[in-house]
């Protein structure tokens, strides 16, 4: 029925087959879609969030998916600046991934400000004082640049390539992409770093306070190393399913390798960074505060704060990985290398989730208690709605856009 | 928000922020800006002799 459509020289499932998993997911977006407007209509009181919690479920979502998303950036800048040509092979998926992840992320910020049709105040009064400023303005430029970086693979799709404007502007815009990527990985580095920065100043906030360089905390640095470290991380682990759902291989191992060395050797620089830091922030910057490191992983109804989450983020989400993907044996087998980069997209969303959630969470005055935060269902299903969204617009630029350079090789090898 | 706004305020914020916020969306609307004219004028003058891939 499609079969015009579909790249030559690869096979792929008949269209009712496609159509069925492309409606059952639909479903789901569609669950969404109705929390998504009841946020809407009713307003931000049929949330979870309240006075403690201005940031919940929704800002962690987007500091996830914009740290998971990193790979888009980290991989454009080793493609296209640093010429590691190699990676030719991937980049394509993994833009998408990255357009995927930054839609995402403005989808749930449009939910997130209660009243989108005012969306366009942060560009025309902007608080020219604010690090979340410096996000949107970033975010929504690179997000422009993920979609430029996104239509020559559309422009590539067998009919439309037939088109003679179409052929010549994909070709032009591959001639021109550095440009795009190199403004791409520079607002990357600064919205990146300003999402850790707005935890760092909060100085009336002990738990998430860091000191720095000049006026930039050393979460700032540290939010860009964790997407540039473990956005690959991602990256590999969506492709693994996408190769166990088509039952195919997309890439060649040293593609893979490659990355995931890259990856391993970001993860274990920036878990040092991060381990010095953690050191430094529990032996000198909340004892000028007059609190104990104690203070803020022990206490009644604390609930899931307590030392498991730090240990798990550093050391099992954190040092685990960086070692198995530094370490040639493990890295190159498929079982640890799989271990390794799940644990790393597990760690860097903890990692965001500690910096929101376990920040709001934690008492600031003498008569506070801890504050635990429960999601309402509106929340869950506009988390999930673009995790939906991303699966379907993933499996129809699989099916029709020639995503993966390797496939047909690949795959003819396979069949001999 | 642009200079001749009234809300414009000639500080080092807005410069920066305002500044780095025009400079990337002038890199971006110059490259793609580039890239459909010369397709443009590829398509219109170009004799179709294709020897792109």
């Amino acid at each position: 029925m499609d079969s015009a459509l579909i790249p030559e020289g690869v096979k792929r499932c008949s269209f009712p087959k496609f159509f069925i998993g492309i409606a059952i997911v639909g479903a789901v977006v569609l669950w969404g879609v109705y929390g998504m407007l009841v946020c809407w209509l009713k307003g931000l009181n049929v949330t979870g969030m309240d006075d403690y919690y201005g940031f919940a479920l929704w800002i962690w979502a987007d500091l996830a998916v914009i740290a998971l998303g990193g790979g888009a950036f980290f991989t454009g800048l080793l493609k296209y600046i640093f010429k590691v040509d190699e990676l030719k092979n991937i980049i394509n998926f993994v833009v998408i991934l990255g357009f995927v992840c930054y839609a995402s992320a403005l989808l749930i910020l449009a939910i997130d400000i209660g009243q989108p049709l005012r969306g366009w105040f942060i560009f025309w009064h902007a608080n020219v004082h604010s690090m979340l400023t410096e996000v949107a303005f970033c975010l929504s430029c690179y997000f422009a640049v993920l979609t430029i970086e996104f239509i020559p693979n559309i422009l590539e799709n067998r009919q439309l390539d037939k088109v003679p404007f179409f052929h010549n502007l994909s070709h032009n815009m591959h001639g021109v992409m550095a440009i795009f990527a190199a403004t791409g990985a520079f607002l990357s580095f600064f919205h990146q770093g300003s999402l850790g920065g707005v935890a760092g100043v909060l100085y009336g906030r002990p738990f998430a306070y860091r000191e720095g360089l000049l006026v930039w905390p050393w979460t700032f640095f540290l939010f860009t190393w964790s997407a540039a470290a473990f956005g690959p991380c991602f990256s590999m682990v969506v492709l693994r399913i996408t190769e166990a759902v088509t039952k195919k291989k997309l890439v060649k191992d040293n593609v893979i390798h490659l990355l995931a060395k890259i990856s391993g050797w970001m993860i274990t620089t920036y878990i040092i960074a991060k381990i010095i830091d953690t050191i430094y922030w529990a032996t000198v910057t909340a004892p000028s505060m007059g609190l104990k490191m104690s203070f803020f992983f022990t206490g009644e109804g604390n609930g899931p704060y307590n030392y498991l989450i730090l240990i798990t983020e550093i050391f099992l989400c954190g040092v685990v990985p960086g070692l198995l993907l530094i370490v040639k044996s493990t890295r190159e087998n498929p079982t640890t290398r799989l271990i390794a980069i799940i644990l790393g997209a597990i760690g860097v969303s903890l990692n965001r989730w500690v910096m929101v959630l376990q920040v709001m969470a934690v008492p600031v005055m003498p008569f506070d208690k801890w504050a635990l935060y429960m999601p309402t269902w509106p929340e869950i299903a506009t988390t999930i709605l673009p995790v939906a969204g991303g699966i379907i617009v993933i499996s129809l630029a699989y099916r029709y856009l020639p995503v993966f350079p390797q496939e047909k090789e690949l795959n003819e090898v396979t069949v001999e | 928000m642009f200079p001749f706004c009234f809300e414009w305020v000639w500080d080092a914020g807005h410069l920066l922020f305002f500044g780095g916020f025009w400079f990337a969306i002038s890199i971006l609307g110059a490259g793609m800006t580039w890239c459909i004219l010369k397709a443009l004028y590829e398509t219109i003058y170009c004799d179709g002799s294709d020897n792109h891939h």
